[in-house]
């Protein structure tokens, strides 16, 4: 489903991934774990194109991200093409970015119904199933300032999987929320990986990692430190880095 | 005070204390109240001000003809203006710098000379270029029609207002636009929105929350800056209460009924303005802004319960 192959991506003259190789199968649920400016989530970006890549390459579904290679020439992808693409992968942000002038509904049937162009009743009925299933049933006309963050969060994600995505990106989903509000958050994310979607999690949930996720990949200072099953990483990590880290954050 | 008895009783007993006074406000009122008494025995008695000459002429043909001019040309170069200060902020958002190059060069022209210049401008353009024609540019033309004939009076007017207003609305659109979180465009486009769409559909209507209020004060400036048009010839409101009191000399009652029909206009906008914020509030706050029959009821309970008053 995605697949990166020594993919570098500088902000300036700082150089913050530093040849990421990576590879998710449809259906695998990766946790992607490391300190603070570690990369994570500047190479979660790269795959929506939210980041434009340096060098390497990446790959979704099997196309290059925001490129189309003719013989040996990368061409840019005009901006409707990256947008196209955009659709099938849904993004879900540390601070929610639900639009605050649109209902929960508003929120999920936007872009189904303005990009997609798929019919407003159909959207809304699958919107009023999401929500139940994200356990907000009663919050439809709910504007997201009347939410907490934990239900903003909840909605974030219906919004994402309105557009039925192949794969879907969370970028530390619940760090900006109050401890006793993660559990729900979290509890709708194993869900979705219990149904099948495949999913790469910035996290600092290493309980979620080490229940949930397929693969656990640890990174630092831009590189992919190790990677593997959660018992291998997370309970008999090898490189000292990584003993360092999850000292720090157990 | 505080009883003795609450050590006993448990609960102490409410606070009565004698309020402070506030001799300085109570001297503000009075000098307030004289000056109100000395101006509304002017406006009674002063028989300068003919108030039969001003009920005459309040409604009369040529002043409704006058009032509908202002506002044709206020809502015309107010919805011209905002649509170019819109292409224009979206221009000086650009990464292309020379399409941010052509939107601040329009802006520097426009607000950095006066506006009866500009006008005294357009209404002469005619002496600057005889004729305007389509055509291939340095080349040939194809179709062209005297200058004279193509831009009127009016459409003159309408230019220089409008022109004008437009380099002001992209001031206030581009700090409307920057003041929506980048998460939101990022969002739009995680969601496969393109540039166009993010912008209509989610960042224009957040910013519209910081637009209204400044564009509620350029369109009340713009109704009153309308009145310049009246040194070119237009019968706007003014122009026309000039040409009566230019033959019948009642110069006050006349302006008196200019003044009456100006603040008649600028008080409709500003209800209309605060029903436009209420709109574009929504969902900004957890509770919406209360409609004046709201404000007064919670003013009425307020004072009875903080002592809003003199004291």
């Amino acid at each position: 489903m995605v697949d990166a192959q020594k993919v570098h991506k500088s902000f300036g003259v700082n150089e913050v991934l530093k040849g990421i190789d990576f590879q998710v199968a449809p259906g695998q649920v990766v946790c992607l774990l490391g300190p603070s400016g570690s990369g994570k989530s500047t190479f979660l970006r790269c795959i929506n194109h939210l980041e434009k890549i340096n060098a390497g390459r990446l790959f979704v579904d099997g196309e290059l991200v925001g490129y189309r290679q003719q013989g040996d020439k990368l061409h840019e992808l005009s901006e409707k093409d990256v947008a196209k693409k955009r659709t099938e992968i849904g993004m879900v942000f540390q601070h929610f970015n639900l639009f605050p002038h649109m209902t929960a509904m508003g929120n999920i049937i936007e872009a189904p119904t303005q990009v997609k162009n798929e019919p407003k009743a159909e959207v809304r009925q699958r919107a009023v199933e999401l929500l139940a299933k994200v356990g907000l049933a009663d919050k439809a006309n709910a504007y997201p300032r009347q939410l907490s963050g934990g239900q903003q969060q909840r909605v974030a994600i219906a919004r994402a999987l309105a557009m039925r995505p192949k794969l879907m990106l969370f970028d530390e989903p619940t760090s900006a929320l109050d401890p006793e509000l993660v559990g729900d958050v979290l509890a709708v994310m194993k869900d979705l990986a219990r149904s099948g979607m495949t999913m790469i999690v910035v996290t600092h949930e290493i309980g979620f990692a080490r229940e949930v996720a397929d693969t656990v990949v640890f990174m630092d200072g831009g590189v992919v430190v190790e990677q593997g099953s959660p018992s291998d990483v997370i309970s008999n990590p090898r490189h000292e880095r990584t003993k360092t880290f999850l000292a720090q954050v157990l | 005070m505080i009883s003795e008895s609450d050590t006993v009783a448990g609960r102490p007993d409410t606070i009565r204390a004698v309020p402070v006074r506030h001799p300085g406000r109570w001297i503000a009122v009075a000098i307030i109240a004289v000056l109100a008494a000395m101006l509304v025995h002017m406006l009674l008695t002063n028989p300068n001000l003919e108030w039969a000459t001003v009920r005459k002429y309040l409604f009369s043909q040529i002043i409704l003809r006058g009032v509908w001019m202002t506002i044709k040309l206020t809502v015309l170069s107010m919805a011209i203006g905002i649509a170019l200060g819109i292409v224009a902020a979206v221009m000086r958002l650009s990464e292309n710098p020379i399409v941010r190059g052509a939107a601040w060069l329009y802006v520097w022209f426009f607000r950095g000379t006066p506006l009866l210049v500009q006008i005294l401008f357009w209404f002469s353009i005619s002496s600057l270029f005889k004729s305007l024609a389509f055509g291939i540019p340095f080349g040939p033309h194809f179709a062209g029609e005297d200058t004279n004939h193509l831009i009127s009076l009016f459409s003159s007017a309408l230019l220089a207002l409008s022109l004008n207003e437009g380099a002001y609305m992209s001031e206030i659109v581009r700090a409307g636009i920057l003041s929506v979180d980048e998460g939101q465009t990022e969002a739009a486009h995680a969601l496969g929105m393109t540039k166009l769409r993010t912008m209509r559909r989610i960042v224009l209507p957040q910013a519209m929350r910081v637009i209204v209020p400044p564009t509620g004060n350029e369109t009340n400036s713009m109704l009153k800056s309308t009145s310049l048009v009246s040194t070119i010839g237009i019968f706007d409101l003014l122009r026309s209460a000039q040409a009566i009191y230019n033959a019948n000399y009642k110069t006050i009652p006349l302006l008196v009924v200019v003044v009456i029909w100006y603040l008649a206009m600028t008080s409709v906008l500003q209800i209309g303005q605060f029903y436009l914020e209420r709109h574009y509030g929504r969902g900004s706050s957890r509770t919406v802004a209360l409609t004046p029959l709201q404000k007064a009821k919670l003013l009425f309970s307020g004072m009875q319960h903080h002592g809003g008053g003199l004291g």
